[in-house]
């Protein structure tokens, strides 16, 4: 059996009405209403946060780290999201933003956009490298490599082996601030601020690499009130922002593309969106494309669940902050591209959560009877079973965890039936 | 080895909205059967075209996904109009697609050599004013 994964989106039980919101919207099938209440089959979440955008009940929940959790180090590093600067309004410089982390509490502040800056040079990089399979696939957003796992084993050689920008900061942070101040990097933690559950599972299970360099994920929403309080006396200081624009634009859609720029690129967000044009890329209908950047979340990070501000308002205000400079390139200081590991180590395996069983003669017959149950079933597609489609709901029965009877209509059918034979049953008896 | 799982799409012919469909829910089932990522690939490549040429090409026809424990094989067959000349038709560059269907990104004619291709097994019976028949299968080990 599979270990128990580790997984920052949760389920709080208590809150959870057994509705079908859930059920119908995660992309992956992962979620079952069983007596009730809706669970979360662990093998198969991505982590992509869909389900805690549409609970009404806010059942569905983030599970990341408290601002208090920084005190566990001797020395403080944030890490802020590209996004997270679009949530303020009225915002003059980053540097705002960059000086009310630190008077929070943290020693130091290290912006994840210059992290993408180096990951967009790394990126460049290995589009120069023509045997690599096209298009590319960004690793960026961290949801859309597990949902590639899951769903297109067939294109996980197409994702590129360049860790996302969040790793790359804290390894540049770390080295930075242990050389500066002559202390341990074991003393340092590096905290990312978050805009997404798929980071903070990320964190915990890197994908592509045993162990992360960020030590622990706190989210937009939880620092977003203190936040915007020290921004209003926070100083402007210029020399703090060293990340390019096109560093920054990485918080939205098609930043990544810009920064990267090759010749034919696609940005597409939205994890709907992705799967359509994963399913083309797969048939190789986009021949020519180059690099192909999906986010889970409308907007990009901007979307992401964690954030406190509408994506709209905060993919127009990231588009105000990144054209700062008209002839904006990427920041990259000189040996940055050699003195740290910005590639993957470890082979992205597929995710066999979805396989009916691990012997294939078994999976073919398993596939035999679904197909023979789902004929049977009234193909509504109601999610009242607990199952978010007629047809997982026959691939349940057959895997043992659901009944035919769970279905309602096949319930009132059988019961009609019943309900027959009992009249007819009366009146035999009574001659 | 006897086939272990059939299934048939019916493709009905210049139904560019459903297009592509049946090939989405092929690739699904064998997902679901844990085929490996290589075959898949060649699979969906091939599959994809086959179906398109149904939809381009035919006066309509059937797709049928037939796997056992050493092959994956599909099958398009379809009722007209049939095939002139074969070894034209398999040329690279060759097409006599609708200048609708080109207008949609079609007829660059690489259908046809694209799933020889990808295919372990390739064969393709034609003829005219009966149908063409296309039988490709793709070995699992």
């Amino acid at each position: 059996m599979e270990q128990k994964r580790f997984h920052s989106v949760r389920l709080e039980g208590e809150k959870c009405r057994g509705c079908t919101n859930c059920l119908k919207r995660c992309p992956t099938e992962a979620i079952r209403v069983r007596g009730g209440r809706a669970h979360i089959i662990s093998e198969r979440c991505i982590d992509c946060g869909e389900c805690i955008r549409v609970c009404s009940y806010h059942a569905k929940v983030a599970v990341t780290d408290p601002l208090s959790s920084i005190s566990g180090f001797k020395y403080k590093i944030a890490l802020p999201a590209p996004s997270l600067y679009g949530q303020f309004h009225d915002l003059k410089s980053i540097s705002q933003v960059l000086n009310g982390l630190k008077q929070m509490g943290f020693d130091e502040v290290f912006e994840v956009a210059r992290g993408a800056d180096v990951v967009s040079r790394a990126i460049r990089e290995r589009l120069k490298n023509p045997d690599l399979p096209r298009p590319v696939i960004s690793s960026a957003c961290p949801a859309i490599v597990r949902l590639i796992q899951v769903r297109f084993p067939d294109l996980l050689d197409h994702i590129v082996d360049v860790r996302q920008p969040m790793e790359v900061a804290a390894m540049i942070a770390k080295r930075e601030f242990a050389r500066t101040r002559g202390v341990k990097e074991e003393e340092i933690g590096c905290f990312f601020i978050t805009p997404c559950p798929a980071k903070v599972t990320a964190i915990r299970r890197p994908i592509g690499h045993n162990k992360s360099a960020v030590d622990g994920a706190i989210s937009v929403l939880e620092i977003y009130g203190l936040l915007s309080s020290q921004i209003r006396n926070a100083p402007v200081d210029l020399t703090l922002e060293t990340a390019s624009d096109l560093g920054v634009g990485w918080a939205r859609s098609g930043g990544e593309c810009f920064a990267v720029s090759p010749d034919n690129s696609m940005s597409v967000d939205g994890i709907e969106n992705c799967i359509h044009v994963l399913e083309e890329i797969e048939d190789n209908r986009l021949r020519g494309l180059e690099f192909f950047e999906g986010a889970a979340c409308t907007g990009g990070c901007v979307g992401g669940p964690l954030n406190f501000e509408n994506n709209y308002v905060a993919r127009s205000n990231i588009r105000r902050l990144a054209s700062r400079d008209p002839n904006a390139d990427l920041n990259v200081p000189n040996g940055m591209m050699t003195k740290y590991q910005l590639y993957d180590d470890m082979r992205i395996l597929p995710n066999s959560a979805m396989k009916l069983d691990d012997d294939l003669v078994e999976a073919m017959r398993k596939m035999e009877r679904i197909e023979t149950i789902y004929r049977e079933l009234p193909g509504f597609d109601c999610g009242s079973c607990g199952s978010p489609t007629c047809r997982t709901f026959a691939e349940d029965v057959v895997q043992g965890v659901a009944t035919k009877m769970d279905c309602i209509h096949m319930m009132k059918e059988q019961l009609r039936v019943m309900a027959q034979q009992m009249v007819d049953l009366a009146k035999t008896s009574r001659e | 080895m006897a086939v272990l799982l059939e299934k048939s799409f019916p493709v009905e012919a210049g139904a560019y909205t459903t297009a592509g469909e049946a090939s989405t829910t092929i690739k699904r089932t064998l997902k679901q059967l844990g085929i490996s990522a290589d075959v898949l690939r060649h699979v969906s490549v091939a599959c994809y075209e086959v179906e398109l040429n149904l939809v381009i090409h035919s006066l309509g026809g059937t797709l049928t996904l037939l796997v056992d424990p050493e092959k994956v094989t599909l099958i398009s067959k379809d009722v007209g109009p049939g095939i002139p000349d074969i070894d034209k038709a398999m040329t690279e560059g060759f097409s006599t697609a609708s200048a609708e269907a080109r207008t949609l990104g079609f007829g660059a004619g690489m259908g046809l050599p694209n799933m020889k291709r990808n295919a372990t097994e390739f064969d393709i019976q034609s003829e005219v004013g009966v149908g063409t028949t296309i039988t490709m299968s793709f070995a699992l080990a």
